[in-house]
């Protein structure tokens, strides 16, 4: 059947069966392969993009649900001129990636959590990534830098 | 971030070696633009899936493909009968070693899909061609297997027991190789005169290594040029194309590019041929058609190789001053249902020198049985060989210290080697270049507070907490492998590693690198030192790799070696470069090259003031209008070629403090403090990342990670992030990383390697806190991971909660 939503601030139309997740489809319909795909049980939250502003497992939802929504995938999140989001930014400033498999789903996680939590305690951050799994950091810098992203948003606003 | 306070690194640079330079790397990755396999899309590519067994050990009676070729979409099935009708070989092991009495490693034969047989819950029995991927898994389904199902031996200990299921038929014992090394006699003579003997059994528990990216690859057929692509997340595509094309497909090496972009992650699970590889090159010629496979991440629990799985009875002689006399230890590894391609040299090479560790232990005897077993096959992953060793060595030291009533750090003080011993012959094979581990462990004494462990421990029993704090010292042989060694020791190929520097007219650089970069920051790093050695910014470096069309032979990336082998190359090449662009401003100077000095970025006259810029020398490089051409070529590219003369040893010293929580057993780790020697420092920044990112995936090991199997039926119980508990952001304290260098003194850069050195030192120091904050009980060993319910059973075993707050 056929959806229509705003991805990445453009207006869509997709051809998608009913059991189309909302990650195949952008990876494999819509050509976005920023979001990751790295487990089978909706545990690791790579493949995280936002949903009306919310952070959302896309390997988990179904793309029929989208139907009028606003998606927000890692490739929407720098400004059209190529400027990096102040969580982008913060996560190469603070080392915050290594292989990058991850880093999609984390920023979006981190961007969606900062936006709900300004001024984030180490614990609150690490916490607010908890639901996105990490095999190369140990996540002490990705906890920097989401403190850091979350402090740069609070200036852009 | 700034320059990570505790890491040395002098700057004169800012994006030389030394400077924490931002990494290059990183933009696409964070834009969403990296390029990882599952990404390529190639024109009229088909999706392929593997039918997997669902039996760790049963016979195939049949295979029926009818109805799964019937199905929408279906393009082919294949099987292990295909693969035998075509001729294609079976998986190569690449590092087989010679056991006791010069026998050698048994390797029997690893088909691509299982023939006959299947030897583990996951072995491939059929694969599933399909126009996309949803038919191809609905046909999956479809394909009907007999199995004739086999009793099935899982743990090792079962595997060695006389009357064992046999995994293969002829290897009715199930021992693929029983190595040792050291000195028997010796050993036994300082036992005899032992003061005293600690002893321990332990197991190191078997892990699954979960690189983010799961493992992909696609294979593609180019019938005008009869040239095959593999597209593979593979630590070392050159590898995969040696033995894939040689071993398995017969296909001549000019004839096969492997191709492995962006990869994430690989901590050693993607450094080993696998067979899917093989299965996608092959059906993609078959089909004249591309052919694609994903792992699914519960997939991947089943066909990744998985690590460590040891038993092990080790003891320890020591003299009535706490003098380590010798060591003895014996240990049964897993190599599981196949050897993979390193299997049998990580519990024998890669463990048994490692059991010196950074002491003057005068005699050391080690034994190994590797064992096959109904199991996923076993091989190396982060650390490999090494954490194992270190688990035994520092598990032993502590329980002698605690029996003979040593503090922890006086017991390794007494026993360690002095840093003016070196370089330092083990009595188990190596020789370490240099290093200063009691300097790494005066440092992280200081820095952990070590003194003030006790009134830490009485605020957190005044909360009903138990506190622990657990100390471990550490070497590793990095930098894998001079060749010459490596091949006494049974590797079949060489170790070096390649780098080509490629001056562009206009002064710019690309670097061609043998190494593989999938995570690790080779990009940056690789292009600090250029920018070091030929004052060119780092902007203007590209890093190439993972591609055997564009870049020359090398070995790739493990054993943390990429810097000390690989950036020694790369050394070279840049030595060549200055070498030959001394040249080249000795004739554009009318000059003799010996008079030509490089400094700064500029070719000079000594003692003039005459000189030509990097960028005019490379200019001239390409318009030799005037070159005396029989002794001056074109061009400024220059190649090397490196093998090390030794391994490389970092060392150190870990510390870390646990609290537990008597009534639910949970372990809270508070603090982690490491102290390293790793050589010269590149990138402090990277540094701190690749140590930090290594220590929590060995506290991993030690607190919540473990592969479990049904040990009568051998179904694999944590095969999905539902049962296998990763370590997420909320598990892991605040690392503190510091180093203490001495250079190695065989490779130009003096760098050692970082990369494996957290799993190697972690899992041991974070076991010796949770049984020191237990000791009180009476308890001197708990195996990993120390989950809360281990530890629970630990406490009320020995008495219960209630006699905890002492
Ligand atoms: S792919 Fe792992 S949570 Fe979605
Ligand atoms: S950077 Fe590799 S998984 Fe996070």
């Amino acid at each position: 059947m056929l959806i229509q939503f705003v991805l990445n601030g453009k207006p869509v139309a997709v051809d998608v069966a009913a059991y189309d997740l909302l990650a195949d489809v952008v990876r494999e319909k819509l050509g976005l392969t920023g979001t990751h795909i790295g487990c089978d049980t909706s545990q690791c939250g790579a493949c995280v993009v936002h949903i009306d502003g919310r952070s959302v497992k896309s390997c988990s939802t179904l793309a029929v649900t989208l139907e009028g929504a606003k998606v927000t995938t890692i490739e929407g999140l720098a400004s059209p001129s190529g400027q990096l989001h102040p969580m982008q930014q913060a996560f190469h400033e603070q080392h915050g990636l290594q292989c990058g498999f991850c880093t999609p789903g984390m920023v979006m996680s981190a961007v969606d959590f900062a936006s709900r939590n300004p001024n984030p305690t180490p614990a609150e951050a690490a916490a607010g990534i908890e639901g996105n799994f990490c095999r190369c950091t140990g996540y002490q810098n990705i906890v920097k830098s989401v403190i850091a992203g979350a402090a740069a948003m609070r200036v852009v606003k | 971030m700034n320059h990570p306070a505790g890491i040395e690194g002098a700057v004169t640079n800012p994006t030389g070696i030394g400077a924490s330079m931002r990494r290059k790397e990183d933009m696409r990755f964070l834009m969403g633009r990296g390029n990882y396999v599952a990404d390529i899309k190639l024109p009229d590519m088909t999706a392929g899936v593997f039918v997997r067994s669902p039996h760790a050990h049963a016979r195939i009676v049949s295979i029926d493909k009818k109805a799964a070729l019937a199905m929408p979409g279906v393009v082919d099935v294949l099987t292990g009968e295909d693969l035998k009708t075509d001729g294609v070989g079976g998986l190569p092991c690449a590092w087989p070693v010679v056991g006791k009495g010069g026998a050698p490693t048994k390797e029997p034969a690893h088909p691509a899909i299982a023939q006959g047989k299947v030897r583990y819950v996951g072995d491939a029995v059929a694969f599933v061609i399909a126009e996309s991927l949803a038919q191809a898994r609905n046909a999956a389904e479809a394909v009907v297997v007999e199995y004739d199902v086999l009793p099935a031996v899982v743990g090792v200990l079962d595997a060695i027991k006389p009357g064992a299921v046999a995994v293969f038929d002829d290897i009715p014992d199930n021992v693929c190789v029983d190595w040792e090394l050291g000195d028997k006699h010796a050993t036994e003579a300082a036992f005899k005169k032992a003061a005293h003997i600690a002893r321990i059994s332990l197991v190191n528990n078997r892990l699954v290594g979960n690189p983010m990216e799961p493992r992909a690859a696609i294979g593609a057929f180019d019938r005008s040029r009869g040239q095959h692509t593999l597209y593979t997340t593979s630590q070392f595509p050159h590898i995969v194309k040696l033995l894939m094309g040689n071993f398995v497909l017969n296909i001549p090496q000019h004839k096969l590019r492997v191709v492995s972009p962006d990869v994430g992650g690989g901590f050693g699970v993607k450094q080993f041929h696998y067979a899917e590889e093989a299965v996608v090159t092959w059906a993609a010629k078959r089909l004249g058609r591309p052919v694609k496979w994903v792992c699914d991440r519960s997939e991947g629990f089943i066909s990744d190789a998985h690590g460590r799985d040891h038993v092990t009875e080790a003891e320890m002689a020591l003299d009535e001053n706490g003098k380590f006399l010798a060591l003895k230890v014996s240990t049964i590894a897993n190599m599981g249902g196949y050897l993979s391609t390193f299997g049998p040299n990580i519990p024998t090479n890669l463990y048994g020198p490692l059991l010196a560790g950074v002491y003057t232990t005068p005699a050391i005897y080690c034994e190994v049985k590797a064992v096959f077993t109904n199991t996923v096959p076993v091989d190396a992953y982060r650390g490999a060989g090494r954490p194992e060793a270190t688990f035994v060595l520092e598990r032993l030291v502590d329980v002698a210290a605690s029996e003979l009533g040593i503090d922890k750090a006086e017991i390794r003080r007494r026993n360690m080697i002095p840093s003016n011993a070196y370089p330092y012959q083990t009595p188990v094979m190596m020789e370490y270049d240099s290093g200063d581990p009691g300097g790494c462990l005066t440092k992280a004494l200081a820095n952990a507070d070590w003194n003030g462990f006790p009134a830490r421990k009485a605020a957190s029993a005044a909360k009903g907490k138990l506190r622990g704090i657990g100390l471990c010292t550490y070497v590793e042989a990095c930098g894998l492998a001079p060749s010459r060694i490596a091949i006494r020791l049974g590797v079949r190929g060489g170790l070096f590693e390649s780098a080509a520097v490629r001056v562009h007219p206009t002064g710019q650089v690309t670097v061609l690198m043998g190494s593989h970069n999938h995570g690790q920051g080779h990009e940056t790093t690789f292009a600090q030192i250029v920018s070091e050695r030929l004052s060119i910014p780092a902007e203007n470096i590209e890093i190439v790799f993972g591609d055997t069309d564009k870049v020359q032979f090398g070995l790739g990336t493990y054993g943390s070696r990429s810097l000390a082998v690989g950036g020694s190359a790369l050394w070279k090449a840049t030595d060549k470069v200055i070498a030959k662009g001394k040249k080249i401003a000795a004739h554009m100077l009318e000059a003799a090259d010996t008079d030509i000095e490089f400094a700064d970025g500029m070719f000079s006259v000594a003692g003039t003031d005459r000189a030509k810029s990097f960028a005019e020398v490379a200019l001239s490089a390409h318009f030799p209008v005037d070159y005396p051409l029989e002794i001056l070529e074109p061009g400024l590219e220059e190649q090397a070629f490196y093998d090390p003369v030794n391994f490389t040893f970092p060392c150190g010293a870990h510390i870390a403090e646990v609290e537990i929580d008597p009534e639910t057993g949970v372990v809270e780790l508070l603090s982690y403090v490491c102290v390293d020697d790793i050589g010269t420092v590149i990138n402090p920044m990277i540094v701190d990342g690749q140590i930090t990112g290594g220590v929590v995936q060995g506290v991993g090991q030690a607190l919540y990670e473990d592969c479990v199997y049904d040990p009568e039926s051998g179904q694999l119980l944590s095969g999905s992030f539902m049962d296998y508990c990763m370590p997420r952001a909320d598990h892991v304290p605040k690392v503190s990383v510091e180093t203490h260098i001495t250079k190695c003194t065989h490779n130009p850069l003096g760098s050692k390697g970082c990369g494996e050195l957290g799993t190697i030192g972690s899992p041991a120091t974070v076991i010796n806190a949770v049984v020191d904050a237990l000791s009180h009980l009476g308890v001197n060993h708990i195996d990993m991971p120390a989950s809360p319910h281990r530890v629970w059973r630990v406490i009320n075993e020995a008495g219960g909660a209630a006699r905890v707050a002492q």
